[in-house]
């Protein structure tokens, strides 16, 4: 968190760090990035955008640009190709940024672990906070993991604090 | 072209970008706004699936097949499953080949209305990309309570099919299709005449029924060009021949003409779905498949929803294949989108691209194209002449 400018009071430190964290929580913004998905996770995240499931009423919002994500969405075995344009994404957030990996693929290689241009898993190329396996996993699934990687950043919260 | 103070721009798209949902790399050549060539390269969701399923049994490779695509999986499944029955000498029982049918029927709706949304919102027009969706919903919920899935049915053995149809999910289909009709003419209204969205459709990458044949074009893109092309019609399979389709065609080949061929589709698949659901056939669902297939090579070829999928199967009697090789139909599609894109609006391409219902995680596959005997028209970009490891 180094982003606060350096010389100012630590009650101010502290406060913008705070207020970071709040806004960090209640409204992530996220990047949908496909390393080499066969569509059916990228199909289901972009239903959660949409009436029945509405993730914006969370106030995750989905992003364009790596640089104002604070969450990247994973989905897909990483292939030889996409492997460094994954890094690359991952390189442009910002910190303290999470990557969930939506889908058994993302998860392990799923069903095309042993192909020539397959990687595996999301993790085998940058850190991982949380898998939602399922192929492809439902959106209730992935609402239910992006919910899940916020409650425990409010979890970290309430340990720093208390600590 | 214009004055030589004009500068001129590579544009580059991709492989991450807001307006792509899946990577492939574009780079447009433009002369102020006005696109004056463009390439694309693919090959980021490049798996290696047809070596994979060499290496894979008959019946395992079945379910590495189904996810070439998730959006169009039953008609990759089925396509294999016709093309290794055949090649094995066994035919589905009848009431297998309705249930298929009836499945690749709901699959053509839940994706033409998944293309219907995302073209809507590349036109700006996100309220019909909300509705599409929220409608799409309906028949994801068919899918569901018919297979247990959303996405990746897997409703397919080699033989036959897992599930059956009973009265209570017949009754749902239904239903759910009246529902759905009644907001297709919904649709049908706003594409025709809803001034804006015309504005963004009617007279952009326009085709004409020659181009489109030059180019190649396959599935509602050509027919939205005035070509009868349909493989249910031309060469049917399952039970297309007792419960048929008609091609629904139309001559203008601009995007306005795709979005009216695409939802009138839909309500031949529902009249399709129908139909079948109210004569279901009798018997097994499937009937036993043998571990080793015989010798032997055949091509299954069957019409998914973005047009004609190609299979080729050969089989040494072993129990794994021995070649699989796949031709989709977004791939067959692309060369109309970079020769289209030539002379409109940087701003139209977004819509251009998706009049095609790109679909790039199927492209993925190496063609090689010749080059030898064709004239310069439709010059294939460099990444069609890739190589490929597994040929
Ligand atoms: S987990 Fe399943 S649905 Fe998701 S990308 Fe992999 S194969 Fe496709």
């Amino acid at each position: 968190m180094s982003d606060v400018p350096a010389g100012l009071p630590k009650a101010w430190t502290k406060m913008l760090e705070g207020l970071k964290n709040w806004s960090r929580i209640y409204s992530p913004w996220a990047i949908h990035f496909n390393s080499g998905s066969c569509n059916g996770c990228d199909i289901e995240i972009l239903a959660t955008l949409t009436p029945r499931y509405d993730v914006e009423r969370f106030g995750i919002k989905l992003q364009g640009s790596p640089r104002h994500a604070d969450v990247l969405i994973c989905t897909g075995p990483v292939t030889l190709q996409a492997r460094d344009r994954l890094k690359r994404v991952y390189d442009q957030m910002p910190d303290p940024k999470f990557v969930i990996a939506v889908g058994s693929c993302a998860t392990s290689g799923g069903v095309f672990q042993g192909c020539y241009n397959v990687v595996g898993g999301i993790d085998q190329v940058i850190p991982v906070n949380a898998f939602i396996p399922g192929c492809p996993p439902r959106p209730e699934a992935i609402i239910d993991g992006v919910v899940k990687l916020l409650g425990s950043l409010q979890q970290k919260k309430v340990a720093e604090k208390t600590g | 072209m214009t004055g030589p103070h004009v500068e001129k721009f590579i544009v580059p798209i991709g492989p991450q970008h807001p307006a792509l949902k899946e990577p492939a790399h574009f780079e447009f050549t433009v002369d102020g706004e006005t696109v004056t060539s463009a390439s694309v390269r693919f090959g980021y969701v490049h798996r290696g699936l047809e070596k994979g399923a060499e290496n894979r049994n008959w019946a395992q490779a079945l379910y590495l097949l189904e996810r070439v695509c998730g959006i169009c999986s039953h008609a990759h499944s089925t396509v294999y499953s016709l093309g290794v029955e055949r090649l094995a000498g066994v035919t589905a029982p009848p009431r297998a080949q309705a249930i298929r049918q009836i499945l690749l029927e709901l699959e053509r709706i839940h994706s033409h209305m998944l293309w219907v949304g995302v073209a809507a919102h590349e036109a700006g027009f996100d309220t019909l990309f909300m509705y599409s969706w929220r409608d799409r919903e309906t028949v994801m919920d068919i899918l569901e309570s018919f297979t247990g899935n959303r996405v990746n049915y897997s409703a397919n053995v080699l033989g036959g099919v897992k599930y059956d149809l009973g009265p209570a999910q017949a009754d749902s289909i239904l239903s759910g299709l009246d529902y759905l009709e009644k907001r297709l003419h919904y649709y049908m209204k706003v594409v025709n005449n809803d001034e804006s969205f015309l504005g963004r459709t009617r007279g952009v990458g326009t085709m004409t029924t020659e181009e489109a044949e030059n180019l190649g074009a396959i599935g509602p893109v050509v027919r939205a060009s005035g070509v009868s092309r349909d493989l249910r019609v031309d060469a049917p399979y399952l039970l297309y021949a007792d419960f048929p389709i008609n091609v629904i065609t139309a001559t203008a080949g601009d995007l306005q003409a795709r979005f009216v061929v695409r939802i009138q589709e839909l309500f031949e698949s529902t009249r399709n779905i129908r139909a079948l659901v109210e004569h279901l056939p009798e018997g097994e669902l499937a009937v036993r498949f043998p571990r080793k297939v015989r010798a032997g090579e055949t091509v299954s070829r069957i019409e998914a929803p973005r047009g004609g999928l190609f299979y080729f199967i050969k089989s040494d009697g072993g129990e794994n294949p021995f070649r699989v090789k796949v031709r989709t139909p977004s791939l067959r599609n692309f060369m109309s989108v970079i020769v289209g894109a030539v002379g409109h609006q940087l701003a139209d391409i977004p819509m251009i691209l998706s009049g095609i219902d790109p679909c790039f995680s199927c492209n993925d596959r190496t063609v090689i194209v010749r080059r030898e005997g064709r004239d310069g028209s439709a010059a294939p970009s460099e990444s069609d002449s890739r190589k490929d490891s597994s040929s």
